[in-house]
């Protein structure tokens, strides 16, 4: 299993994300975003977190041109498997690879905190390890983390079971930190190989740090690939 | 010739920034105001001499990476 990750300018999840996946046993490399190709033998492309170019203009506005972009935009639409965290899901809906957008926190602060979320989802490789209406304490960490998609995209969501993850309470229940649209935490595009999510699983590796739910969700592509 | 270039988030979609700034207002008594929408101005110094050439350039720059037409709206004025 190879798993690649991106590196912009700016980006400051790369290291944690190589860690996690090692952990699970993975091969990795992370590519500077200037490259033009990503590596053949690639598995899984992570766009990780972080803030490209400063978070200039709009989180992942910038970073959606850089040269390496098009070939990420090739792998997907090939059917390779796409993962995008924090400002990776924001690069991801920039580039149009994912729907929605992500606008500024309802309450305007930048919220670092664990969160629990609930799995709406299971149906796709990402998530496979979970079970509908799981529960999993994940790190956020945004300023711009709140997802907004018209009616008529959201109604699409529901049809085709794009909706991966909604923050919640322990028991299930609703609770929204930022103002997305039906507590959005992570989509995934129509075909299900793109994935994304604002909270951080790279984060929830081991318990001492405080949850160790990553695992199950990153998990579940190392067994796909 | 200058482009500026205003973007904002479109009608229906909440900005979080006015309604932060109108509750301001409201605090310092300002009770005139009924809906404020903060938005930014970009302002292009162009080579273009042609306005109509250049709304054309500028239309493209917004729809590929000035704004995010999925929640933003853009005003280009040329003068």
């Amino acid at each position: 299993m190879k798993v690649t990750i991106l590196q912009f300018p700016g980006t400051n999840c790369e290291y944690d994300t190589q860690h996690a996946f090692e952990q699970l046993g993975a091969t990795t490399e992370i590519v500077w975003h200037k490259s033009e190709s990503i590596p053949s033998d690639t598995n899984l492309l992570v766009v990780a977190g972080g803030f490209s170019y400063g978070d200039y203009l709009r989180s992942g506005a910038i970073a959606k041109f850089s040269p390496v972009m098009k070939a990420v935009s090739a792998y997907a639409k090939e059917g390779g498997k796409v993962l995008g965290i924090c400002n990776g899901f924001q690069v991801l809906t920039e580039a149009g690879l994912l729907p929605g957008a992500l606008k500024r926190n309802d309450g305007l602060h930048f919220i670092s905190k664990h969160h629990t979320l609930k799995v709406e989802n299971s149906d796709n490789i990402f998530l496979e390890e979970l079970n509908n209406g799981d529960i999993v304490n994940i790190p956020i960490a945004h300023h711009d983390g709140n997802y907004y998609i018209d009616n008529a995209g959201l109604a699409d969501l529901k049809a085709n079971n794009q909706i991966l993850l909604t923050y919640s309470d322990v028991d299930g229940t609703t609770k929204n930190p930022n103002g997305s649209v039906d507590s959005i935490a992570g989509v995934c595009n129509k075909e299900k190989n793109v994935f994304g999510l604002m909270p951080h699983p790279e984060r929830a590796m081991e318990l001492i740090l405080g949850s160790d739910d990553g695992k199950a969700m990153l998990q579940g592509f190392m067994k796909s690939c | 010739m200058t482009a500026i270039v205003n973007v904002s988030l479109k009608a229906g979609v909440l900005d979080s920034q006015g309604k932060a700034v109108h509750h301001a207002l409201d605090s310092l008594h300002f009770s005139g105001v009924s809906d404020v929408r903060v938005g930014k101005q970009i302002v292009l110094k162009l080579n273009e001499t042609d306005k109509e050439k250049a709304m054309v350039e500028v239309t493209k720059m917004c729809e590929e990476i000035l704004a995010n037409t999925v929640i933003e709206d853009y005003k280009i004025e040329l003068i």
